[in-house]
């Protein structure tokens, strides 16, 4: 394995605002080896997207940059093809036609129109899609829709893979489906894979690392954890895994104790609960407290 | 329920009668509403109409009801057949005489005259759809792909923006001395192509449909979805084929929506310009009816609005016919 493929280093971004400008990412340092699977887990708001943007090149960074094969990465491209979470497929183009227009883009010249063709139908029978081929996206389903968002990507050939929460935005069965073709995807490319997820079943399961970011402002990476657990990985086995729950609780560790979401935190202390000393709120204080809410 | 009914030989075909009746009404009430309101709308405004002219003396007569008016009408349909039968008729004499000096000489110069009878109401009808087509593409030609370069590009935008608001609410009568003075001085031509009433009207019309359509394309093309948007700059797609492939499928409703406010803009301005700038339209044709001031000018002139009236609603519709031709989107509701 090549060390570093693409190496993150010293990365921050701060955006313009009215009053002083807001510093979201902070000192972000990452190296990533090629064919490594790598999720980035946090709260809302803590600039996941932030860093997928700058690595895909859609953002620029403050300081810092990022370097992909030994070359500094400073606007988007196709090597750094982006899954987005709500597929992003061009509504007026039918299923073949939006994997078509990545395809003619980046194999112009490189490819006839008969290797095109098969090329786009591999893709598309990488994520079984190939029944579907005239089909306009209104006219699939939501998992559908993000399967051929990840054949457009994968027909990219890109070196580095970005997923914005994939699955973020379909049902538990669905979501399900989809990481298993994604794995079984990746056993037969061996992509290089960044992704975002809320999901700490989803990151155990598909990750071999697994990147946890503290809370902004001015976030950054506060644990790397490691998935030691062997491939092809199977969801009903680990379910009784030892070392799967155990690295699930790991990561459930690092973001309800160590990494309480802001929300939680802002809900606490409007509740008049102190959240450094829960044993000083009496229980029939709060009670008290949320009655006379009711009440009001 | 009658004793007939009662008397049936099964409740089946009863049910099949009272089934069909059922089905029947409903028909009945949607024709109704479909039809029926319209019509008792158009009855009602008629009906108005009618004793609103009967109150109104004008130096000209009685203001025109709706049987006046039906009646220019007819008379205007009888000019026109008239006219055509005239020209057939001059074209015919022509033909003969030409053979005629053939047979004679064979080496005969034949002169070949187009007839120059007065245009009839449709010949002006026809002229006005003619010169607001011409501005009205002309308009489009200039205000979508500047629409779409002020949608793509925030400071061009920036820089055009006053100049589009300034421009936007000036009326076509303050344009048309302008225009007139402009052509007479740059289209100096021996044997001109076109008529300069026709190109002052047609150039007052397209300078005020560009903004509806400028405007409108402006926004329809900076709203396009910013993932979409993303995936074009991931792919590297090069500016014309972003704009071809992603930019304008996105932005095609709104740019007909401009399209359609620009084109009935333009209908109206056209009247006014020609009734100034006297192009032989509808709006001359009105103009010198109000000048002829004969009795029947009134009824005729009223012929001639509900004319423009219809006219106008028919190029809406055929640009919404174009609009679902050219939209991807088939199911979309377009009103």
């Amino acid at each position: 394995m090549q060390e570093n493929y693409l190496d993150i280093s010293g990365v921050g971004i701060e955006f313009p605002t009215d009053e002083a400008p807001f510093r979201a990412l902070q000192d972000i340092n990452l190296k990533i080896s090629r064919g490594e699977f790598i999720s980035l887990i946090g709260h809302s708001g803590c600039g996941k997207s932030t860093l997928l943007n700058i690595v895909a090149g859609l953002e620029n960074a403050t300081e810092g940059g990022v370097i992909l094969e030994g070359k500094e990465v400073d606007e988007p491209g196709p090597d750094r093809a982006v899954v987005f979470q709500h597929h992003a497929l061009m509504p007026w183009l039918t299923v073949y036609e939006n994997v078509e227009l990545a395809v003619r883009q980046v194999f112009k010249g490189k490819k006839n129109r008969a290797e095109m063709r098969e090329w786009i139908e591999h893709n598309l029978r990488l994520v079984h899609m190939e029944h579907a081929v005239g089909k306009l996206p209104a006219e699939i389903s939501g998992g559908m829709k993000q399967r051929v968002g990840i054949a457009r990507c994968l027909a990219m050939q890109p070196k580095v893979l970005l997923m914005d929460e994939p699955f973020g935005a379909l049902d538990a069965l669905t979501r399900a489906h989809l990481q298993d073709s994604l794995m079984d995807i990746q056993a037969e490319v061996g992509n290089t894979v960044i992704m975002i997820t809320h999901d700490v079943d989803e990151a155990v399961l598909l990750s071999d690392r697994i990147v946890m970011m503290t809370n902004g402002p001015a976030a950054t990476i506060g644990e790397v954890l490691k998935i030691e657990l062997e491939r092809p990985r199977d969801r009903l086995a680990l379910a009784e895994d030892a070392g799967f729950n155990h690295h699930r609780q790991q990561v459930l560790n690092f973001l309800y104790a160590k990494q309480k979401n802001p929300e939680t935190l802002k809900q606490e202390a409007a509740l008049g609960v102190a959240q450094e000393s829960p044993a000083l709120a009496t229980p029939r204080a709060t009670e008290n407290k949320l009655s006379s809410e009711q009440a009001a | 329920m009658s004793a007939g009914e009662h008397t049936a030989p099964s409740s089946d075909a009863l049910a099949g009668v009272a089934g069909t009746r059922f089905n029947w009404e409903k028909h009945v009430n949607r024709l109704l509403q479909v039809i029926g309101l319209p019509l008792i709308g158009i009855a009602v405004f008629l009906m108005i109409w009618q004793m609103g002219a009967a109150s109104i003396q004008t130096s000209l007569g009685q203001f025109p009801g709706p049987a006046q008016v039906w009646d220019q009408a007819g008379t205007l349909v009888q000019e026109h057949i008239r006219e055509r039968e005239k020209a057939g008729e001059f074209y015919e004499r022509q033909e003969v005489r030409n053979a005629k000096k053939l047979e004679k000489n064979p080496d005969a110069s034949i002169k070949w005259r187009d007839y120059t009878g007065k245009s009839t109401f449709f010949d002006q009808i026809f002229t006005s759809l003619y010169t607001v087509a011409v501005g009205f593409i002309l308009a489009s030609l200039i205000a979508i792909p500047v629409g779409i370069a002020c949608g793509l590009n925030e400071s061009f935008y920036r820089a055009c923006n006053p100049i589009i608001q300034v421009f936007k609410p000036v009326s076509p009568l303050a344009w048309l001395p302008l225009v007139t003075m402009v052509v007479s001085a740059v289209y100096t031509s021996e044997d001109p192509l076109f008529d300069k009433s026709f190109l002052n009207s047609a150039f007052t019309v397209a300078l005020c449909c560009l903004w509806p359509t400028l405007i409108n394309t402006t926004v329809g093309v900076s709203s396009v979805d910013k993932d979409l948007v993303n995936v074009s700059r991931v792919m590297a797609l090069p500016t014309l084929t972003h704009i071809r492939r992603i930019v304008l499928p996105s932005a095609i409703p709104m740019i007909f929506t401009g399209l359609r406010l620009s084109l009935a803009t333009g209908w109206m301005v056209l009247i006014a310009a020609e009734m100034l700038a006297q192009n032989p339209g509808l709006g001359k044709f009105i103009w010198d009816e109000f000048q002829n001031g004969s009795s029947n000018s009134l009824g005729r002139i009223m012929v001639a609005v509900v004319v423009i009236g219809l006219t106008g609603f028919a190029l809406d519709k055929l640009m919404l016919i174009l609009q679902k031709r050219v939209s991807w989107d088939k199911h979309a509701t377009l009103r």
